[in-house]
């Protein structure tokens, strides 16, 4: 993994409250890094000081062990959580201007912007004012406006809220394109289910404290109980009265159990096996909302 | 990108909205028009010279030469009916006696009589009229000027904020290259407004010969115009863009830009209200937010020794200095508030 962007140990407080908790984690080239937690748990307020938009009390964000300044940030591409660009300009205009105002020429901001519009499906409303554009069309706006220049680290604050089934698809797949590019991607999203479906790495917040932090499959691995699934011929019922094994469910055939530690699972599909035939075995792996609820309490 | 770069860029953005607003567009023809017509409509209304009924051939060319349009008669009675049906202005009878309608005809009577030989101690080619007339105009100018484009560096700055594009925009680029982008820019656009008005103001004055010996008269004090114009303008427009900032919806703005209205309001009110020659106009004319108001004024009656307007001009770009850092505290400081309406003395004790 080719580790770019490392939050360490950063503090923040409004007045009385302390909102960020020595927060550390890292952000990885290549990959998309997934950011979760509760309504006010601290992922805005951290977005914003890794753009410079915020101060921390203490602790630092570097790049590529380089504190951060105004001209690395200026690789950077945001989309903050509040959402908003200029009633009064074209999406094309204000993409543009954007992207000038982070280095581009005036005729490479235009070819990029037009390019962009296209594989965010937008291209047609290019000369439309913002303000007459559609939630989610003005989001693919913001979207392009955050990718004009290409960043080389992406920071996303909520970027599918608002948007239809079709249209996460298709950013989905423009942040994967960017990812494979090389850029580094932070995105964070309440929709566990798309955070389940597109990230590498989970970095899960919860009260201002980072819970957990790493690369999905491992946390999953991590998190997952010694748990099964079975689904049977006949009634399993049966199941309650095997060692070392706790029901959790059973509904007919099917049935989901936990094993105490040091309890054989083939032992008990063997079991199964034994009274008739045996459809499914397997243990069950937990589904990000499952660990984020486990994570965070 | 160099914080001068994106300045650049701001401005130009700011610019090009600007021109492209048909409110901004038809508020500056509808100015020129109003400028226009006050120059230009007087003498076009006074509508070519006064025409007389003359009796006896003998006073005709004195009037003539008096500019007046002559028509000989053989009676009092034909030229009294002249008079009586508007023909004519007014009728020389023999005596020599005027008759006129309701109107004294001064122009008449002054072709007629001797007058005595007159010798002005200070002369002056201007016309009393506009020597009240002209200051008034500079002032107006200044006060009006400054407080429009003043009102939209604070809309402006309050449009980002409530259209959040603020926080991507602060990602970008410095704060200090989106206030002096700015500034920048409004203060181009008030000073090519300006630029334009005097220009169709001086193109008008020469066409209609309204008022002649006014344009080399007033050009001196314009010379020193328009220093203190862009200082003070740029003084004011950082301390809009900062109370701009304090307001998160423009509806706030009424309120949180109070305190700049009143140092564009009072000084106006203020020099507007003294004598020109007075000791109280000689004070307005050093003090920074009524010198651009009153130096003009003061230099255009003139009499006022050099130094005065350098000593003047060099306080105001003191003061303009201050201002642009008080005004970018405050604008920095509450640029991101975009939930609430911060108050201008919290907002200078952040840091």
């Amino acid at each position: 993994m080719n580790t770019v962007l490392t939050v360490d140990a950063v503090d923040r407080s409004f007045g009385d409250r302390q909102v960020l908790k020595d927060v550390s984690f890292t952000v990885s080239t290549g990959r998309l890094t997934g950011f979760v937690g509760a309504n006010g748990a601290g992922k805005t307020t951290t977005m914003r000081i890794i753009l410079g938009v915020l101060a921390a009390d203490s602790g630092t964000v570097t790049w590529r062990g380089e504190p951060l300044d105004q001209e690395i940030r200026h690789r950077f591409g945001y989309m903050p959580e509040e959402r908003g660009l200029y009633p009064k300009m074209t999406v094309l205009e204000q993409v543009v201007y954007l992207g000038r105002l982070h280095g581009l020429g005036a005729a490479e901001a235009r070819r990029r912007t037009m390019a962009l519009l296209e594989r965010l499906e937008l291209a047609e409303r290019a000369d439309d004012h913002v303000q007459k554009l559609s939630l989610g069309n003005q989001q693919r706006a913001q979207i392009a406006a955050a990718l004009v220049h290409d960043p080389e680290l992406l920071v996303l604050d909520e970027p599918f809220s608002g948007l239809d089934p079709l249209a996460v698809d298709n950013v989905v797949s423009v942040l994967r394109e960017r990812a494979a590019g090389g850029a580094a991607v932070l995105f964070s999203s309440h929709q566990l289910d798309v955070v389940e479906r597109l990230c590498d790495d989970l970095v899960i917040i919860a009260d201002g404290a980072i819970r957990a932090a790493g690369d999905r499959a491992t946390l999953r691995d991590q998190y997952t109980l010694p748990r099964y699934a079975i689904e049977v011929g006949t009634d399993a019922g049966w199941l309650r009265d095997q060692d070392g094994v706790t029901l959790i469910d059973l509904d007919g055939r099917h049935a989901v159990f936990d094993l105490d530690p040091g309890a054989d699972d083939q032992r008990v599909l063997h079991a199964a096996l034994d009274r008739g035939p045996v459809h499914a075995f397997g243990p069950v792996r937990p589904s990000l909302a499952e660990i984020f609820r486990e994570v965070i309490q | 990108m160099t914080t001068f770069e994106a300045a650049k860029l701001v401005a130009a953005r700011e610019l090009r909205v600007k021109l492209r607003d048909k409110a901004f567009l038809i508020g500056t023809g509808i100015f020129l028009v109003i400028v226009l017509a006050s120059i230009m409509l007087p003498s076009l209304l006074n509508g070519g010279p006064d025409k007389v009924a003359v009796v006896d051939s003998a006073s005709v060319s004195v009037l003539q030469e008096h500019g007046l349009e002559v028509q000989v008669v053989p009676d009092a009675a034909t030229a009294e009916q002249l008079v009586r049906d508007g023909e004519v202005d007014a009728a020389v009878l023999p005596g020599p006696e005027v008759v006129a309608k309701d109107d004294r005809p001064g122009d008449v009577v002054r072709a007629l009589s001797t007058e005595p030989p007159v010798r002005l101690l200070e002369t002056s080619e201007v016309d009393p009229v506009l020597k009240v007339m002209v200051p008034l105009a500079f002032a107006m100018l200044f006060f009006f000027t400054s407080f429009t484009f003043g009102m939209q560096i604070a809309q402006s700055v309050t449009e980002e904020k409530q259209t959040r594009i603020v926080e991507i925009l602060v990602s970008s680029v410095p704060v200090r290259a989106l206030l002096a982008g700015k500034v920048v820019a409004l203060t181009l656009l008030a000073f090519a407004q300006v630029a334009l008005l005097a220009v169709v103001a001086i193109v008008g004055m020469s066409v209609t010969d309204a008022a002649p010996g006014l344009l080399s008269a007033v050009l001196p004090a314009i010379g020193w115009f328009l220093p203190f114009f862009v200082v003070g303008f740029v003084m004011l427009a950082s301390l809009w863009a900062g109370v701009g900032a304090l307001a998160s919806r423009q509806e706030e703005l009424a309120s949180t830009t109070t305190p700049v209205q009143m140092l564009v309001l009072i000084p106006f009110f203020a020099v507007l209200s003294v004598p020109h020659d007075g000791v109280a106009m000689r004070v307005l004319s050093f003090v920074p937010f009524s010198s651009p108001l009153a130096m003009p004024i003061r230099l255009f009656d003139g009499g006022v020794p050099i130094w005065e307007p350098v000593v003047a001009l060099a306080l105001l770009v003191i003061t303009a200095l201050g201002m642009l850092a008080v005004g970018a505290r405050v604008y920095s400081a509450s640029l991101l508030k975009t939930q609430v309406k911060t108050s201008f003395l919290a907002a200078l004790r952040r840091s």
